[in-house]
């Protein structure tokens, strides 16, 4: 990928923070009065890959690992520690207005838009921020409303609507601006399905009409496996892996799930591997990943078993695998 | 320009529509306001009555008149306190601001200067209350007239800075309420908010001529009760404006520094 045609390219990327230390009790505090101790923490440490325009990327990683201070230096609300970094060929440390409006960043946990007030009023404030032109900024509206079923909701006060009905608000008024850089922490947190569905599809859609690059975080692998081709996991501020998700797989998952239907259902089925489910004559098998061939070749030959299908372990036990070890450091490719 | 007074309007509206939704809590706000003044005019009338009919050439009348102008002005220099900084920092939204291409001051600016078209909606009834009780001598020329109106605007843009600088310091600490105190005290007695500035020890006025407290409370108020000669009114607006410009380049230079700070360690 050539350099100058990135949306986001970092190198060696780096956040440091000296938190202060110290034990519990007042001899403890007394004693920091006048000697204070700090511990350095390595929030990111040394993260490098690029994003190419239009691609729809998913940042993984657990509670802690750097997502969302990588998240920040990427859009600006963080100055690095070390590294390079550019995002649509800006510097964002320095905030400048053509950068902020080219992108958007949306938390799942934090409100933008006017509590009292009903969306559509906190909508036309977005619209004067960006000085967006009244025909543009109406059609856009329109669209969204429509794309998210907003309709009925957005002249209701924002205080009033429920969580999801406000999650979709906070983007429908965080996208006014069509911004060519989506940075989404949680979008779908603490959402019910039907609704992460809904944002789901609406990512997906903004994407495909607009061609803007999207990094997302989310700790639902719904979200990754709907939207994200690729995958970068971080750990420890580091990151673990990149790239295709059924790479992601191949990579980290040890076993494989051999599903299949047997008649006769008092056979010990044991000695070809762990049984995870037994529901009638339709069994789930899992068996290492090296013994796959060798396992389905032994169950066909011994047993009467029909409609047998081998499948890789879910996306989430392959996650929460990646995210239980320290695993060997792969470059990005 | 043009898209900076669209968003001031917008912004403006907003504010009103909030604001309106609150009308209850506002007036309830505004009583608690209107108690101070009273207080001070009840005091200063009872001395004046004492000593013969007036104290420092203030007689009950123009006491009464300063402090139901004392009321509007109070309205006009509400601004955004130095208590919310640490909760805009706190909860996010001060990084909210941050993404968007637009200085939070204008913000703030625009918000407040909204929410003064309802308050002094709510006001009026008020006014004319304390007008009916304390029947206030007040006579202004249309000189004055005109200064007040500008000079409580320019109280306002005062006040606006020296609390945003003054809340600002929550980037570096959270513990900005001690200050505040202070700001308050030294507000209370050489800004002509306890009592009119002529009232006070010579050097006491010395020194508020020197401070910018003066021009965000007792100018605007002593312009329209008749209390300054037409070249004190001009010199007046012409201080309010090098004690906003002032302010601003304060705010610019603590904003940039704080910022620095804040995305240094993160919000």
């Amino acid at each position: 990928m050539a350099i100058n045609s990135s949306a986001i390219r970092t190198s060696q990327l780096r956040k440091f923070y000296d938190v202060p230390e110290r034990e519990a009790g007042l001899g403890a505090a007394i004693k920091s009065l006048v000697k204070r101790r700090t511990k350095q923490v390595k929030a990111v440490d040394g993260v490098t890959f690029e994003v190419a325009p239009g691609e729809v990327v998913g940042f993984l990683g657990p509670n802690g690992a750097g997502k969302t201070t990588t998240l920040k230096m990427l859009s600006g609300l963080l100055y690095p520690t070390s590294g390079e970094l550019r995002v649509l060929g800006h510097l964002p440390e320095k905030r400048e207005r053509e950068f902020l409006r080219r992108i958007t960043l949306v938390m799942g946990n934090r409100n933008q838009l006017v509590w009292d007030i009903p969306a559509l009023d906190s909508f036309e404030l977005n619209r004067s921020i960006y000085g967006l032109p009244e025909a543009e900024f109406k059609r856009t509206r329109d669209e969204f409303i429509e794309l998210l079923e907003l309709g009925p909701l957005v002249q209701k006060p924002v205080r009033n609507l429920s969580l999801g009905e406000r999650m979709k608000m906070e983007i429908a008024g965080a996208l006014l601006h069509r911004p060519q850089m989506l940075f989404l922490d949680e979008p779908t947190l603490g959402l019910d399905v039907t609704m992460q569905k809904r944002i789901r599809h609406f990512i997906a859609e903004y994407n495909r009409r607009t061609g803007a690059t999207v990094l997302l975080t989310s700790h639902y692998m719904a979200d990754v496996e709907a939207l994200c081709k690729r995958v970068i996991v971080i750990h420890h501020g580091q990151i673990l892996f990149d790239g295709g998700l059924s790479g992601l797989v191949e990579r980290f998952s040890a076993y494989k799930t051999i599903g299949f239907t047997l008649d006769n259902g008092d056979v010990d089925l044991s000695i070809y591997g762990e049984v995870r489910e037994r529901d009638g004559g339709r069994v789930a098998l899992r068996v290492p990943k090296a013994d796959t061939s060798r396992v389905t070749a032994q169950l066909l030959t011994d047993l009467p078993v029909e409609d047998l299908t081998v499948e890789d372990a879910p996306i989430e036990d392959v996650i929460e695998r990646v995210f239980a070890q320290e695993l060997p450091k792969e470059t990005a490719p | 320009m043009k898209p900076m007074l669209d968003f001031y309007l917008t912004n403006m509206k907003t504010a009103i529509v909030v604001e309106f939704q609150y009308r209850v809590a506002a007036y309830f706000y505004m009583i608690g306001m209107v108690a101070e003044p009273v207080i001070y005019l009840v005091v200063w009338t009872t001395i004046a009555r004492a000593q013969g009919g007036s104290v420092g050439g203030y007689t009950p009348g123009q006491f009464a008149a300063y402090y139901i102008v004392w009321t509007l002005v109070r309205n006009m220099n509400i601004v955004f306190t130095p208590y919310g900084w640490e909760g805009r920092i706190r909860r996010g939204e001060l990084s909210a601001m941050l993404m968007q291409p637009l200085h939070p001051l204008h913000r703030d600016v625009s918000w407040f200067a909204g929410w003064k078209f309802v308050v002094i909606l709510l006001w009026l009834p008020i006014a004319v209350a304390l007008y009916l009780a304390f029947q206030p001598t007040l006579d202004p020329t249309p000189l004055e007239i005109a200064v007040f109106l500008i000079a409580i605007w320019g109280a306002y843009l005062i006040r606006t800075m020296l609390l945003w600088a003054l809340g600002m310091i929550s980037f570096w600490t959270t513990r900005v309420n001690a200050l505040f105190e202070l700001y308050f005290t030294v507000e209370l007695l050489i800004s002509g908010r306890l009592v009119p500035l002529s009232l006070m020890p010579e050097w006491a006025q010395t020194l508020a001529n020197f401070l910018p407290f003066k021009y965000a409370f007792g100018f605007p108020i002593e312009a329209l009760v008749g209390q300054l000669t037409p070249p004190q009114l001009l010199s007046g607006l012409f201080l309010q404006s090098f004690w906003i410009v002032a302010g601003l380049v304060l705010v610019q230079v603590m904003w940039r520094a704080g910022v620095r700070k804040f995305t240094a360690v993160g919000g």
